[in-house]
């Protein structure tokens, strides 16, 4: 198998930059999810390692080998696209095979090949039928094991679960995890679905217009967010961002709600009164007695829990996410627990971390 | 009870619409068919029958002489024309070369143009794109003396080669191929297929239905040829039968073999209407297709 | 235009090397042979020419057959626009509304676009023949003097006839779709809107029917200014007199029988202009049409 190396690599259409020097390394047999709002460059990156662009900047290596003037056929991977790109006209058998025939594979070795990946998808019974017969979660499988068979160094998913319903996109999610797990390839998959990133990714790539925000666990990500876009973009309901500033030496920030919050986890740096930004999650928000008084103006009860959404005294919306069904009443009193809260720097957005 | 009777008057208003619609129908395929049913009945009678001016309604029982004088000889009288035979075939060889050719140079020029990138790309597609604006019709003496120059007079590469270039084609496989998903390219390269292979093993058959489509409309574009075969070819052994047919007629004396004129006219007509006929889910597919 | 193309320059251009040959050689060389030979006066033994400018496209402007040419060409082209987009629209509604047998009918009414002009017009020449025609003897028993060949206005509106007839059936086919595509959600809603059925042809469908009406009658004039050789020559040969002689009639007559070829060149300049500008109207409409 093989290690992806993805350095300094930008991209211009024009005087249009869209990507602003990624760096990227990914482990032998990792599958590193990279997610984003459109428009921010994750497929760029994708297809610019899969060699269907060239990078304007930047080397891309695969196993070692430097492929960025290669084409994709000579880079040894294997696509699946959005739209599956099944050839219409050929069977499903026609199209697994199309690329080792040719690759000049003998026919025996194809179809063994082909008669495996089938087994392993479990399509066996569809491989004489054409892509127009089958649903969309049999044409995802196919698409699948259009690249399996290929047995490639790198597996390359371009949104292959966003044409699915549902309920086949949470079915399939969990299979292409299991399967990559099995197969032990490394892989590059991009999507805009946070929660596909989350559940697949042993790493998430999280881009923001052109850079790669941050690249860490799901978990790392989803408990210490780099930025407030990053912050905002992972979770849901989002995350809530409180207007503060500075004070005690860095050791408490001055909410313009109102409440003095200090911090649980140790100083920032910074002068006193450097402005900041205060998130919080919904789900970390409590309910008290006594504390800030949260008028609502929307009750979204989910059944197990309930999304609140208020407006604090200065006017700034708080979200909150009760278990349990809707409190009564139209105000409750929420306090702010300083374990939960993220400190961001509001001239940059950057993340603050305690002074060591 | 009075909505009771508002709904029978409507349902019987609307009951009478319909079968209004059926007979102007009717009426309009008798119209349309008219022409072709004289034709057919005078087909099948003796000169002297037409030249006396008895139109028969019905079919007679000449069909087989009739029939056979023009398929073999032509007919007898002063304007003969070649035999049906001998022109049938130019015109079936004329149609198929135009059809054929047309379909082969569009198809790879628009693959040209969408799928490539460069230099020069524009100019070639304004280029073909420039003859679409100019019907053969148009330019129609200078093209005859460039085919003069070209030796190329009485011959069935003049024939057909100048009305084988054909914008129309060209956008309307521009177009489908514009329509083909990149992905269906880049899986391709994936696969390690080259320009080449994409062409053959997927862009061509995906092209199929239009390929065919467009053969018949272009197939009775080239069989209905009149005023370029007129011109380029004065040789008997190349005349086909739209022209031989105009020939015939001369200028219209009630002289003229009549039957014989019409068995030629049901046979020039009836290969390019067999062929609407039978591929009519090709043939509108193309019509609509080209002139978007 | 597609984000994913193959690289390479050699073979695009062999790709589309055939269909620039041709086009080069059979469009762009005889256009520009006639924009030359349009500049240019032949002496009568056709051993010098001179160059004389805009001489001849003057004096075919000011030429009196040749205006007498351009109002038959008008009258023609407007008839045959009218007679065959008005009967194809009417027949197009009917067999719209009746939804059952709408197939049937379609069969029954486009093969005649496969017969050729020229063919269609020996067709209508069975019925109008003076002594051997149904409708021309029964015309001439009615004691009307019906001879096309003696009487101009006639012989146009028996070319026109035969002219539209085949056009028919292209008409029907756009109209018909025109009105498939109308969604049906449109017409319900004009119905519970209170609308009856002749009022919601006028209102909803008539309008939404205007591109595709006026898409067509680009096609009908550019069909009749140039596609109708056939039946002309076939049925009239221009005459009688110069009664049905057309702008393209008359390039031919100029060209191939008189052999004037300035005169020839500068009418054939004249008609490219006209397409040109034909074409172009066309095209922009297309444009607005996507925004429609």
């Amino acid at each position: 198998m093989a290690t992806l190396d993805v350095s300094a690599v930008s991209k211009s259409f024009g005087t249009n930059k869209i990507l602003h020097g990624v760096d990227l390394t990914v482990a032998d047999g990792e599958m590193i999810v990279i997610v984003g709002a459109s428009g921010c460059g994750k497929s760029t990156l994708l297809r610019i390692v899969a060699g269907l662009e060239t990078a304007t900047t930047g080397t891309i290596r695969i196993a070692g080998r430097d492929v960025t003037g290669l084409e994709p056929a000579d880079r040894d991977i294997a696509m699946v696209f959005q739209n599956y790109a099944l050839y219409p006209h050929m069977t499903v058998a026609q199209n697994m095979a199309y690329g080792l025939k040719i690759r000049g594979l003998p026919k025996p070795e194809i179809a063994t090949r082909v008669a495996e990946a089938a087994t392993l998808l479990g399509i066996q019974a569809l491989l004489d039928r054409r892509p127009r017969q089958l649903s969309g979660g049999q044409r995802q499988r196919v698409a699948m094991g259009r690249a399996i068979v290929r047995e490639p160094k790198l597996f390359l998913f371009d949104e292959p679960l966003s044409n699915l319903d549902a309920k086949l996109r949470v079915q399939m999610r969990a299979e292409i995890r299991r399967l990559q797990r099995r197969l032990g390839v490394t892989s590059l998959f991009v999507t805009h679905d946070q929660t596909e990133a989350m559940t697949l990714g042993d790493r998430l790539v999280v881009m923001h217009a052109g850079h790669a925000a941050q690249v860490a666990t799901p978990m790392e990500v989803w408990a210490r967010p780099a930025d407030t876009y990053v912050a905002g973009f992972i979770g849901s309901p989002a995350m809530n961002f409180l207007e503060g500033s500075l004070t005690e030496g860095g050791r408490a920030v001055a909410l313009k709600a109102g409440p003095l919050l200090r911090f649980a986890d140790g100083p920032r740096p910074g002068a006193e009164g450097l402005p900041l930004i205060i998130g919080i999650r919904p789900e970390h928000v409590e309910a008290t007695e006594a504390g800030l008084a949260l008028p609502l103006d929307l009750v979204e009860p989910l059944g197990s829990e309930t999304v609140l959404h208020g407006r604090l005294p200065d006017g700034e919306a708080l979200t909150v996410k009760l278990a349990g069904p809707a409190p009564v009443g139209g105000a409750i009193q929420v306090s702010l627990p300083a374990a939960a809260l993220h400190v961001f720097d509001a001239a940059s957005g950057k993340r603050l971390d305690p002074v060591a | 009870m009075d909505d009771d009777a508002l709904a029978a008057a409507t349902r019987r208003r609307q009951a009478r619409e319909r079968i209004m619609s059926h007979g102007w129908l009717i009426l309009g395929v008798l119209i349309f068919a008219f022409p072709v049913w004289i034709t057919l009945v005078g087909s099948t009678h003796d000169a002297s029958t037409i030249g006396r001016g008895d139109v028969p309604l019905l079919p007679g029982p000449h069909a087989i002489e009739n029939y056979t004088a023009a398929w073999t000889s032509g007919g007898e009288g002063r304007y003969r024309a070649s035999p049906a035979s001998l022109m049938l075939w130019n015109s079936a060889l004329m149609a198929l070369c135009i059809a054929a050719g047309k379909i082969t140079i569009s198809l790879l020029s628009a693959y040209a143009v969408v799928f490539f990138q460069f230099r020069g790309r524009m100019l070639a597609f304004w280029t073909i794109f420039l003859t679409l604006m100019l019907p053969v019709e148009v330019r129609i003496i200078p093209t005859y003396q460039v085919i003069v120059s070209l030796d190329l007079f009485n011959s069935m590469a003049g024939l057909t080669i100048p009305l084988i270039a054909s914008a129309t084609a060209t956008l309307l496989f521009r177009q489908f191929f514009l329509t083909i998903p990149d992905e269906y390219v880049e899986a391709a390269k994936m696969d390690g297929a080259g320009p080449v292979r994409f062409f053959r093993d997927i862009l061509l058959p995906l092209s199929v239905t239009n390929i065919a489509a467009l053969f018949v409309i272009l197939f009775i574009y080239g069989w209905n040829q009149y005023l370029w075969p007129l011109l380029v070819v004065n040789d008997r052994g190349l005349e086909t039968i739209v022209v031989g047919l105009a020939k015939m007629i001369g200028n219209g004396d009630a002289q003229n073999e009549w039957n014989v004129i019409m068995a030629m006219a049901v046979l020039a007509l009836l290969p390019p209407v067999a062929v609407v006929v039978l591929m009519q889910r090709w043939f509108i597919k193309g019509l609509t297709e080209t002139e978007k | 235009m597609k984000k994913t193309l193959f690289k390479g320059t050699a073979l695009p251009w062999l790709l589309l090397a055939p269909q620039l040959a041709v086009t080069c050689i059979f469009f762009l060389w005889p256009a520009g042979a006639a924009i030359w030979q349009s500049v240019l006066q032949e002496d009568p033994w056709g051993t010098r020419s001179e160059f004389v400018g805009l001489r001849n496209f003057a004096e075919v402007l000011v030429e009196p057959e040749w205006r007498g040419a351009a109002l038959n060409t008008l009258v023609f082209s407007t008839s045959v626009a009218v007679l065959a987009m008005g009967s194809a629209l009417f027949l197009a509604v009917q067999a719209d509304k009746a939804i059952r047998g709408g197939n049937a009918y379609k069969t029954l009414l486009i093969w005649p676009y496969a017969v050729a002009p020229a063919v269609a017009a020996v067709l209508w020449l069975f019925l109008f023949h003076p002594s051997i025609g149904l409708i021309g003897q029964a015309l001439n028993q009615a004691g009307i003097a019906w001879d096309y060949k003696l009487n101009g206005g006639q012989a146009m509106t028996l070319v026109i006839i035969a002219a539209a007839w085949k056009q028919v059936s292209y008409n029907f086919i756009f109209f018909l779709a025109g009105l498939q595509s109308i969604p049906k959600s449109v017409l319900e809603a004009a119905a519970i809107d209170g609308a009856r059925p002749v009022r919601r042809f006028w209102t909803i469908i008539f309008p939404l029917l205007s591109p595709t009406s006026f898409f067509l009658l680009v096609v009908n004039l550019v069909y009749a200014f140039f596609d109708t050789f056939g039946v002309i020559h076939a049925l009239t040969g221009g005459g009688p007199g110069k009664a049905t002689e057309t702008l393209i009639y008359k390039v031919y007559v100029e060209g191939v029988q008189n052999v004037n070829l300035g005169s020839s060149a500068a009418q054939s300049v004249i008609l490219m202009v006209i397409v040109i500008a034909l074409t172009a109207v066309q095209f922009r409409f297309i444009e607005r049409k996507v925004h429609y």
